[in-house]
């Protein structure tokens, strides 16, 4: 049992992809597919330095959001939504290495990791990640994906409603 | 950039939901998913309204996203698209119409997740800049040292370099004798001046700009890229081609002073047409000459080097010999240089895909095929090469895929990479079975007193 409610727990272990929602300079949402990871703790997304944009905008404000929304990424018997807002912080330590401690979460989701791991030297660029990771702070969840339907709504290991 | 009418009207058959995203009261963005219509005429996308507090704010610009991804259970996923919209949202009676007027996506079905990774590139070294500012800690992308050299020195290659140096020691072997030590310093110094080639290729490629001006290279063309991803500085890889190509030089004057120097002027031929093949001021790869310098210096004078270290004269059989495999590696090039096509025009790199027209760089390709296989078969058959080396034919069903990618897929870089990998395997093939060839005849006449036409 992690710190997030059951549902919410078994999505983010399941989805093959989630919605990150950062906010830029501006004040102005901006949303990226990336794989959720979870450990019970804390969520962790990884993000190659190709596509960086997004870690600049967490270091400037650490305020996100994660959905996860599509029902063909999911793979649960029953179906549902949930959004958790968290706070972001980015480790950009170790950008060679670093990430590959989330990497056996990673290869449960894409076993293919491993392949293209491997040819490394073919995408030494993407290969350069950094580790996102998110320590939610409330969730939402819509037991049967339904968003017309008001969501409960769970701070974190607490429910409110 | 704003949203089309042709891409809003796709948005409900490429995608099953969207994501609103927006600011709550909390200062936390909020993403929450639902059901769309799109009218693709007014520019408006109407989403179904959403309950509770997952409410988005009224009249304010959200961020609405389409995401589509399709498992592929035990490997990962594919069919990768996004479409990211920026806009005013209002509550309507039907729910909310969101209007966008700016937009971001990428659909690997229409932009490689390669080239995708390629236009990234400048945002890497702004955010590597950055964080090197930050920290002060070099952060500059790494690759171990085994990797790096490959990379840099394109090694896979080499095969160019192999096959016409085998083919030369090989028919020395057949018409006079063999020394290992000989052929081994010929292959490690035609070795270092094929790397040096690479790389100082690399050099003035990334100093001109065609490599920068490539985002569609593949793992054949585009140059090996280690400047332009900061692995290395064009300062190193200069360095590394002064240095290769200083062992490559030694060794030929070495085996020229050892072994005649009649080998020196093929061995000056041969450095001066790598160096400028993409040096100033000749810059022959520009001038639409790169196929016949590599066809040159991959084909007859590898070979007739080769064969004058082991047999100190020259003679004509190694050059008839060498003539198809010449033509086949510069084939390697031109089909090479057709996804580069693009950056090399930018670049004032002026190839021969950059100077003509689709139907004749296909036509090309069939008719050089075609004159390397004749060669083959002409030379053996008037003895003028031994006649086992007509089983290189069995080789030559290996261009056919490689003619069908070039008329089908010559728009498409990533569609080609198989095909580039085909005509190597092609130039490969070919040069082994030549080198079978003349080694079937030296057993043959090792074997038997008298041995048949056919094996000699």
């Amino acid at each position: 049992m992690g710190v997030l409610p059951e549902p919410v727990e078994t999505l983010l272990d399941t989805a093959l992809v989630s919605e990150l929602t950062v906010i830029d300079g501006s004040g102005r949402p901006v949303t990226h597919p990336l794989i959720p990871l979870y450990d019970g703790e804390l969520i962790y997304l990884t993000s190659s330095i190709l596509f960086s944009k997004k870690l600049e905008h967490i270091k400037a404000n650490p305020k996100v959001s994660l959905s996860i929304s599509d029902p063909v990424a999911v793979t649960t018997d029953h179906f549902a939504r949930a959004t958790i807002q968290g706070d972001a912080t980015v480790d950009d330590s170790d950008l060679h290495s670093g990430w590959e401690r989330v990497l056996p979460l990673w290869r449960k989701k894409e076993p293919a990791i491993d392949m293209f791991l491997g040819k490394r030297v073919a995408l030494p660029l993407f290969f350069e990640r950094a580790v996102i990771e998110i320590r939610p702070r409330r969730s939402f969840l819509w037991e049967d994906g339904r968003t017309d339907r008001a969501p409960q709504v769970f701070e974190v290991a607490r429910a409110i409603a | 950039m704003k949203p089309t009418e042709e891409l809003m009207g796709r948005l409900e058959e490429r995608f099953g939901h969207a994501v609103i995203a927006f600011v709550d009261e909390d200062g936390y963005p909020m993403s929450v998913a639902t059901e769309f219509r799109v009218d693709a005429q007014r520019g408006t996308v109407l989403l179904q309204a959403v309950a509770g507090d997952a409410q988005p704010p009224a009249d304010e610009r959200v961020n609405v996203v389409f995401s589509h991804i399709r498992p592929q259970p035990g490997i990962g996923y594919d069919e990768r698209r996004y479409v990211s919209l920026w806009g005013p949202l209002h509550t309507t009676d039907e729910g909310l119409e969101f209007t966008p007027d700016r937009i971001q996506h990428w659909d690997e079905q229409e932009m490689t997740f390669f080239e995708y990774s390629e236009r990234g590139v400048p945002q890497a070294h702004h955010y590597l800049d950055r964080l090197w500012a930050e920290t002060g800690r070099d952060v500059r992308p790494k690759l171990s040292f085994g990797w790096l050299f490959l990379r840099t020195t394109r090694l896979p290659f080499l095969t160019a370099t192999f096959v016409p140096i085998l083919l030369g020691l090989a028919v020395a072997s057949w018409t006079n004798g063999f020394s290992w030590w000989l052929a081994l310093l010929t292959l490690v110094g035609g070795a270092c001046i094929h790397l040096g080639l690479n790389v100082a290729n690399d050099v003035f490629d990334t100093a001109s700009g065609a490599d920068e001006a490539n985002v569609n290279p593949t793992q054949f063309s585009g140059g090996s890229r280690v400047v332009l991803y900061g692995l290395l500085t064009l300062r190193q890889i200069a360095l590394l081609s002064f240095g290769l190509y200083t062992v490559g030089i030694a060794i030929g004057v070495g085996l020229a002073a050892a072994r005649g120097w009649e080998l020196l002027w093929l061995g000056v031929a041969g450095v001066v047409l790598s160096l400028f093949y993409t040096a100033p001021p000749f810059r022959l790869v520009h001038r639409g000459l790169g196929e016949i310098v590599v066809a040159l210096g991959f084909g007859p004078i590898m070979t007739l080097g080769a064969y004058f270290v082991q047999a100190q004269e020259y003679d004509l059989e190694p050059f008839l010999v060498s003539i198809p495999v010449g033509i086949l590696i510069a084939l390697v090039l031109y089909v090479n240089e057709v996804p580069d096509r693009p950056a090399d025009a930018a670049a004032g790199k002026r190839t021969l895909p950059v100077r003509l027209s689709k139907d004749a760089i296909v036509n090309g390709y069939a008719a050089a095929v075609a004159v390397a296989f004749a060669s083959i078969v002409v030379f053996a058959a008037a003895g003028w090469t031994v006649r086992p080396t007509i089983i290189a034919l069995a080789a030559a069903p290996l261009a056919l895929p490689v003619y069908r990618a070039l008329r089908d897929f010559y728009d498409q870089p990533y569609a080609l990479m198989p095909a580039m990998a085909k005509n190597i395997q092609l130039h490969l093939a070919t040069g082994v079975l030549l080198i079978l060839g003349y080694v079937i005849a030296i057993v043959a006449d090792a074997a038997m007193d008298d041995p048949p036409f056919f094996l000699r």
